[in-house]
């Protein structure tokens, strides 16, 4: 101590004392920083697992997205894209892509679960992503229909359709139907925003009206037609082609049945 | 002496009892017996009125409860998805009818059910009257008031799918403003007077209402009322058969046949729009949502009847230009004002046109079959192809979702075959008509095929011809042959200079393409002898008869005749033989 309290007067100690704090501060933030997206990666799977993902990954995926994910001209990176994205497109059989087309095709899934969980925990320990939903996450039981509804019409309707029914973009591009789709798929879609659909953040839609909007299509799909046959909820298309089929069978039928009646 | 029932007493004196006062008897006396000819097509116009009634019965219920306001309310109805959510009066009023009103969604969709019937009607109505040239003199203003009737039906039909404040119905009427703000110079104004300023403003569901609920309806009803009485004055035209002739109507009298069938099909469409309203949803408005500006929903399409002008601006490329500041979007004004002006404009002179080129002043009671005016015939196949191409191009996107086509392609496609494909229509249905007149030409020369081939004793096969009916005589020999209006002379043989050289030539020109094709009736000594040689023809055939008149043709005898009594087989025979 005497060592310290000798030179604690010396002119250098300012120095010192500020080059110390300085680095604790700086050192201990970089730390943080550094820990932290490897905490996001680190949730997302053990060793094994990644690396599992990782063989899988080179096998199934790399010929686009580059043995390093790094995407080549036929796919984009998938560095930072999440481990939610991952599990989006390949449990939904969108990827790996069956053919070149203007959109991947919703087919049956080419991985189990496990696989599908090895493959997001690889890619989401590239770069911090959108990190697969609990289950908490897309509860949507305590969720508004009518607030869901609303946000539906303003985010998702111009696409998918009032009735979730899905529309055409250009290009033979879609937005698809929605009414198969469950709740963690909807909420990972609109967490990662695949192919064409925008990303819906949670700073652009917390997590609560994400589940509000998960309730709306749910509603939308559980619930009965009021009106009697539906007509596949397109509007006046469908309901168009009704009227010149079958209504007018009908009444031109009833027509000619009361012309014959006269001969 | 004749007895009268207390029924008939009754019905007498109260008949009197009318009659005293308002002069009725005479008038019912004149006009009960009337005669109208039959045909199931003729009916199609008694859809459009029947649907129409339809329309205006359960559109009194649907004022009882509608309110037209755009007050901002909250909405407490019993649908629960949109329970909480702000909305304009009018949405929620709209709501209210479908579920909370007892009935109220049955006749909500009756009517809305009924209003694309009536229009549907109307088109399907106009067919028939255009393709058996039903139009020609005297009768080319009642097809103007149909005309005016049809348009009428559309704006009626427009401003009752805007009057929900749904945002399907919003999204429309964003579009028929977008359209109005396109006319060059007052567009924007009258975009203004007409919403009572920005979109989508306050005022503009009331005025549609009144607009939607009076206005057109009493315009309708005034032209149908003119339109009926001209068909009463006029006389319904008929189709050519035996004993119908230019100067008569046959058929049978409004009362009792045409009473009770008339009230019997009245009963059948509104049973038919009962049904569809019941079972069929139409337009989900609870669905939609309730309209703000900066809502929209992929797949929002107009009812049918202005599918061809949502098609046409769907279809059109992206055009603009500008002018001392003022910017003409020919990409709205071409598809949404200059095309549909120019269709109902040519709908409406069709008559006149055709009267003109054909130098056609007779009057028409009796229809023309649509192959004996094959260039007509053409002409109405090619806008109805001109207009199912617009249509599909409305539908483009649920098309490109349902077929999995790209939406690109299916415009691209759509803007080349609106040029080729009309055209193509035209000459195919010229031929098929220009065909099937030869073959009426030949059914008169020679009777008409009965596919029954027959092997003469010489070892000749021929195909029996056998005559035609009556019916089918009178029918094919209405047809008249008209001839091309001649070429006009240059100038007269004092060679004074003919003024209306040019315009006659034009006429001849057009008049030789509608008729030149046509194939020349024969003459009645020809049609005489050409069925006469279809009687020897049949005539060959007698023997013949006798193996149909025969009870069996016996197997045991390489085909022999059979008749009841005789033997069956060999044994049998062999049998018949020894008892004698």
């Amino acid at each position: 101590m005497k060592f310290l309290a000798a030179r604690r007067r010396s002119p250098l100690v300012a120095s010192a004392l500020l080059i110390g704090a300085l680095a604790t501060v700086g050192g201990g933030y970089a730390v943080i920083a550094a820990v932290q997206p490897a905490q996001a990666a680190i949730t997302v799977g053990s060793e094994t697992q990644v690396e599992a993902g990782r063989q899988l990954y080179l096998e199934g995926c790399s010929s686009c997205h580059g043995l390093e994910a790094q995407g080549t001209q036929s796919g984009p990176t998938l560095i930072g894209v999440g481990a939610a994205a991952v599990d989006f497109q390949v449990s939904s059989g969108r990827m790996p892509l069956a053919a070149p087309g203007a959109q991947a095709p919703a087919v049956a899934a080419t991985y189990n679960e496990e696989q599908v969980a090895a493959l997001a925990a690889y890619i989401g320990s590239l770069a911090p992503g959108p990190a697969i939903p609990t289950a908490e996450q897309y509860d949507y039981a305590n969720a508004d229909a009518a607030i869901g509804g609303e946000l539906f019409r303003i985010n998702c309707s111009q696409c998918h359709q009032a009735a979730g029914q899905g529309g055409a973009l250009t290009q033979g591009k879609y937005a698809p139907n929605l009414m198969a789709a469950e709740p963690r798929e909807i909420y990972m879609a609109m967490l990662t925003g695949p192919q064409s659909m925008p990303v819906f953040s949670d700073a652009q839609l917390d997590t609560e009206s994400k589940q509000h909007i998960i309730k709306y299509v749910m509603t939308l799909q559980e619930s009965s037609n009021p009106g009697g046959l539906s007509l596949g909820r397109l509007g006046p298309v469908t309901e168009g082609v009704f009227l010149v089929t079958a209504v007018f069978a009908a009444l031109i039928a009833a027509a000619v049945w009361i012309g014959i009646k006269s001969r | 002496m004749t007895t009268t029932s207390p029924v008939e007493k009754a019905g007498g004196a109260t008949a009197q009892y009318v009659d005293k006062r308002i002069g009725s008897n005479k008038f019912l006396s004149r006009n009960l017996g009337k005669v109208f000819p039959d045909h199931w097509s003729f009916m199609l116009g008694e859809i459009a009125l029947y649907s129409f009634i339809v329309v205006l019965l359960t559109g009194v219920f649907l004022t009882l409860w509608f309110k037209p306001s755009m007050v901002e309310v909250v909405y407490d109805g019993s649908y629960v998805p949109l329970q909480g959510i702000k909305m304009s009066e009018a949405y929620a009023s709209a709501l209210d009818i479908s579920f909370d009103v007892r009935g109220g969604m049955l006749l909500r969709q009756m009517h809305h059910w009924a209003a694309l019937i009536f229009v549907a009607a109307m088109a399907v109505h106009m067919f028939r009257v255009f393709f058996t040239g039903a139009f020609r003199k005297p009768r080319e203003f009642n097809w103007l008031i149909g005309v005016g009737l049809t348009t009428l039906g559309l704006l009626a039909g427009f401003s009752g799918y805007s009057l929900p404040d749904d945002l399907l119905s919003g999204t429309g009427l964003q579009i028929a403003r977008g359209i109005m703000q396109a006319a060059p110079i007052v567009g924007t104004w009258a975009a203004f007077l007409l919403f009572g300023g920005e979109f989508p403003g306050t005022d503009f569901i009331s005025r549609l209402y009144s607009v939607h609920i009076l206005l057109i309806p009493g315009l309708i009803l005034g032209l149908v009322t003119a339109h009926l009485m001209l068909v009463w004055t006029q006389k319904h035209t008929q189709f050519p058969g035996p004993g119908r002739t230019n100067d008569n109507v046959v058929g049978y009298p409004l009362l009792p046949v045409y009473m009770a069938k008339a009230g019997g099909f009245f009963f059948i469409v509104f049973g038919i729009i009962a049904l569809v309203g019941g079972l069929v949803t139409i337009n989900p408005i609870w669905i939609f949502g309730p309209f703000t500006p900066d809502q929209v929903s992929a797949g929002s399409q107009p009812d049918w009847y202005i599918g061809f002008l949502d098609g046409a601006l769907r279809m059109m490329p992206n055009w603009e230009s500008s002018f001392w500041g003022i910017t003409i979007s020919w990409n709205i004004i071409i598809p949404a004002m200059i095309l549909p002006g120019l269709m109902f404009t040519a709908l409406g002179l069709y008559p006149f046109l055709e009267s003109w080129l054909t130098g056609d002043k007779r009057e028409h009671n009796l229809l023309d079959r649509p192959r004996n005016a094959p260039v007509r015939t053409g002409i109405g196949v090619m806008a109805i192809t001109f207009y199912a191409l617009l249509w599909v191009g409305g539908a483009n996107d649920i098309i490109a979702t349902a077929f999995d086509l790209s939406i690109n392609s299916i415009i691209w496609f759509l803007r080349v075959s609106i040029f080729i494909l009309p055209p193509i229509a035209f000459v195919v249905t010229k031929r098929i008509c220009l065909g099937l007149q030869r073959r009426d030409r030949d059914k008169l020369l020679h009777g008409y095929e009965s596919g029954r081939v027959l092997r003469l004793p010489h070892g000749e096969f021929i195909e029996v011809h056998q005559p035609l009916s009556a019916k089918d005589l009178a029918v094919i020999t209405a047809k008249t042959d008209v001839a091309p209006l001649p070429a006009p002379e240059k100038a007269d043989a004092d060679g004074v200079r003919n003024k209306h050289y040019r315009i006659g030539t034009l006429r001849h020109r057009l008049s030789t393409a509608f008729f030149g094709d046509n194939v020349a009736r024969p003459t009645d000594a020809e049609i005489e002898a050409g069925q006469h040689h279809a009687e020897h023809d049949a005539a060959l055939e007698a023997p013949l008869h006798e193996y149909e008149d025969a009870d069996q043709i016996s197997p045991g005898r390489g085909g022999a005749l059979h008749h009841p009594g005789m033997a069956e087989t060999n044994a049998e025979q062999m049998d018949e033989r020894s008892q004698h």
